[in-house]
């Protein structure tokens, strides 16, 4: 079997008397889209924030990328290839789109103790950053301050982030969010052509996305897996109908 | 370089501050050469303070104490080289500005590491207290060291030298600080423009999202709390020499304050937002404390107008909002 890039074994996470991650163990593999599911409260950002260094797990271990990160900070997890998008997207509001990927492309290339050239006249800096968001359809939007991109386009926008960082893994926190219909079935589109870039484990509340894309479905239910398997194994899974599908499937 | 309504502005406020003791000059009132110079060297220590607090968001409320510190090194290498005593290992001061300079951001560059690596581990108010918390320190302790006047300060009775140029005569010292103004403001706007400048206004306006792409927030965010201590601290040595006498004062709360305050009347973050403040700052301080002595409550009722309508300050009025590319 192929070695997988990111892998989680028995993680857990308490807040005081309430195990908010209940030894979790999760992997995914090269060139697969994993999508986490679950019910409101299952534990579905906590386990991602530990992922992404914003929490310290209580035991367990993170492994990525061939080594363990469980002690590295957010920014050393995003060097090693960890790309994310929020649930509530994260971008710097008064840049435009194309000085936020241009933050991403000096962070990747490690450049950002440079104090003379000016960013606006770095040509390489620019066209990098513009390939960037041609690929996620945002050239027309280049200009324009991200705090006046639509929801979206954002999303988009973190993806171009996450894509000009070289991400060995894609963690994509609810990105189909807030999304209206039309929205959600171009992004559905376009997640099924980022796997090729790295694979993706996908937090996801939307069940028409997360069976168009998914490889494999773990369900989070209490802060445990209740199960891991492919698209159809999850809806027959009975204990994963009473438990969260309900009648959807 | 573009001929945008900023630069426009922008070159007015520098042509205007070498009108002013020129005209002055000419017509024999050195009075005025000397309230230039002030408006200079406020306009320096506030573009220090601009870096850390426009651009980057980190409301120090501490910077008087850079202030002083650069201050107190001209005072102490004035003060042993008047008198022949040894600083350290036979060295007894010096009264060449540029050696004094150099001292000054040296030494304030060095504290505001120390300061600033413990005082960057918090954020928000709590930020703003302990910086405020380690000026009061170094102002105490300035005010308890009886060796270099304690309470009563420190003279400075010759003012410092400069190869070539006879600093006490007032134009040819305001020439000297504004100078040294503009090169300051020159290093702001290539700061700014760098990516280094882009990684610490994007820490300002997301820290997460910085974080998220690899870069440290906190690392970018000390970098530029020690230039920003290092610039204050030139202006300090200014200062020091402007009025040939450091005292504590220099590293109150109220100098904090003041710098602050400067920032905001003209405009956090911009380019020339400092000199524009420190202009109409000095402005006010001369007419209106001439009326009365409570000069500083009009000067509160002015800052509260800003605040209320005029977020951008005088910058903002004059040439519109700041545009990032």
């Amino acid at each position: 079997m192929v070695e997988p890039v990111l892998h989680i074994s028995n993680l857990v996470k308490n807040f005081g008397a309430l195990r908010a991650t209940d030894g979790v163990t999760i992997d995914l593999r090269p060139g697969e889209i994993h999508a986490l599911i679950g019910p409101n409260g299952a534990g579905k950002s906590t386990l991602i924030h530990q992922i992404c260094g914003t929490l310290r797990q209580d035991s367990g271990i993170i492994r990525f990328a061939g080594q363990d990160v469980g002690a590295l900070t957010v920014a050393e997890r995003a060097r090693l290839g960890l790309g994310r998008t929020f649930q509530v997207s994260s971008i710097a509001p008064e840049f435009s789109a194309l000085r936020n990927v241009m933050l991403a492309v000096q962070a990747k290339e490690g450049s950002s103790f440079r104090f003379f050239k000016p960013v606006m006249r770095d040509k390489g800096l620019i066209d990098t950053a513009m390939a960037m968001l041609e690929r996620v359809g945002l050239t027309a939007r280049a200009r324009i301050p991200a705090a006046e991109l639509s929801h979206g386009e954002r999303r988009q926008l973190e993806i171009a982030m996450a894509l000009a960082l070289q991400s060995k893994v894609f963690l994509l926190d609810e990105p189909m969010a807030g999304m209206g219909p039309e929205g959600s079935k171009s992004l559905t589109r376009f997640l099924d052509t980022l796997r090729k870039e790295a694979p993706i484990l996908l937090v996801e509340h939307d069940m028409d996305a997360v069976f168009a894309l998914a490889d494999r479905i773990s369900v989070l239910v209490y802060g445990r897996v209740i199960a891991t398997g492919t698209v159809e194994e999850i809806r027959r899974d009975p204990t994963v109908r009473t438990a969260y599908l309900g009648d959807h499937a | 370089m573009l001929l945008t309504r900023e630069n426009l502005v922008n070159l007015i406020l520098a042509l205007g501050l070498l009108a002013v003791p020129l005209a002055a000059n000419a017509l024999g009132q050195p009075f005025y050469i000397t309230l230039a110079t002030r408006v200079a060297i406020l306009a320096l220590a506030a573009t220090g303070l601009n870096l850390a607090l426009g651009v980057g968001g980190l409301v120090s409320f501490g910077h008087a104490a850079f202030f002083g510190i650069g201050g107190y090194a001209a005072g102490i290498l004035a003060a042993h080289n008047f008198s022949g005593d040894p600083l350290f290992f036979g060295f007894s001061g010096t009264n060449q500005m540029w050696i004094i300079w150099i001292v000054a951001v040296a030494m304030a560059g060095l504290v505001g590491l120390v300061i600033g690596a413990i005082s960057l581990r918090t954020s928000g108010v709590y930020f703003i207290m302990i910086t405020l918390a380690f000026a009061q320190m170094v102002y105490y302790f300035a005010v308890s060291w009886p060796a270099y006047g304690g309470e009563d300060g420190l003279s400075i009775l010759v003012r410092n030298q400069f190869p070539g140029v006879m600093t006490m005569v007032p134009l040819n010292y305001f020439l000297i600080c504004y100078v040294i103004l503009l090169l300051g403001i020159a290093l702001f706007a290539v700061i700014r423009a760098s990516r280094f400048g882009a990684a610490l206004q994007a820490a300002r306006q997301n820290e997460v999202r910085v974080a998220t792409v690899g870069i440290q927030p906190y690392r970018i965010r000390l970098t530029a709390f020690v230039i920003s201590a290092a610039l204050t601290g030139l202006a300090g040595a200014l200062f020091a020499d402007l009025n040939r006498f450091v005292s504590p004062s220099m590293l109150s709360w109220h100098m904090s304050g003041e710098l602050i305050v400067l920032i905001i009347l003209g405009g956090t973050g911009r380019l020339f937002g400092p000199l524009a403040g420190a202009a109409l700052y000095v402005a006010f301080e001369y007419a209106l404390g001439g009326l009365t002595e409570r000069w500083q409550f009009f000067l509160g009722l002015i800052l509260l107008l800003v605040v209320l309508f005029a977020r951008g300050g005088l910058l903002g009025v004059l040439a519109g909002k700041a545009r990032h590319g």
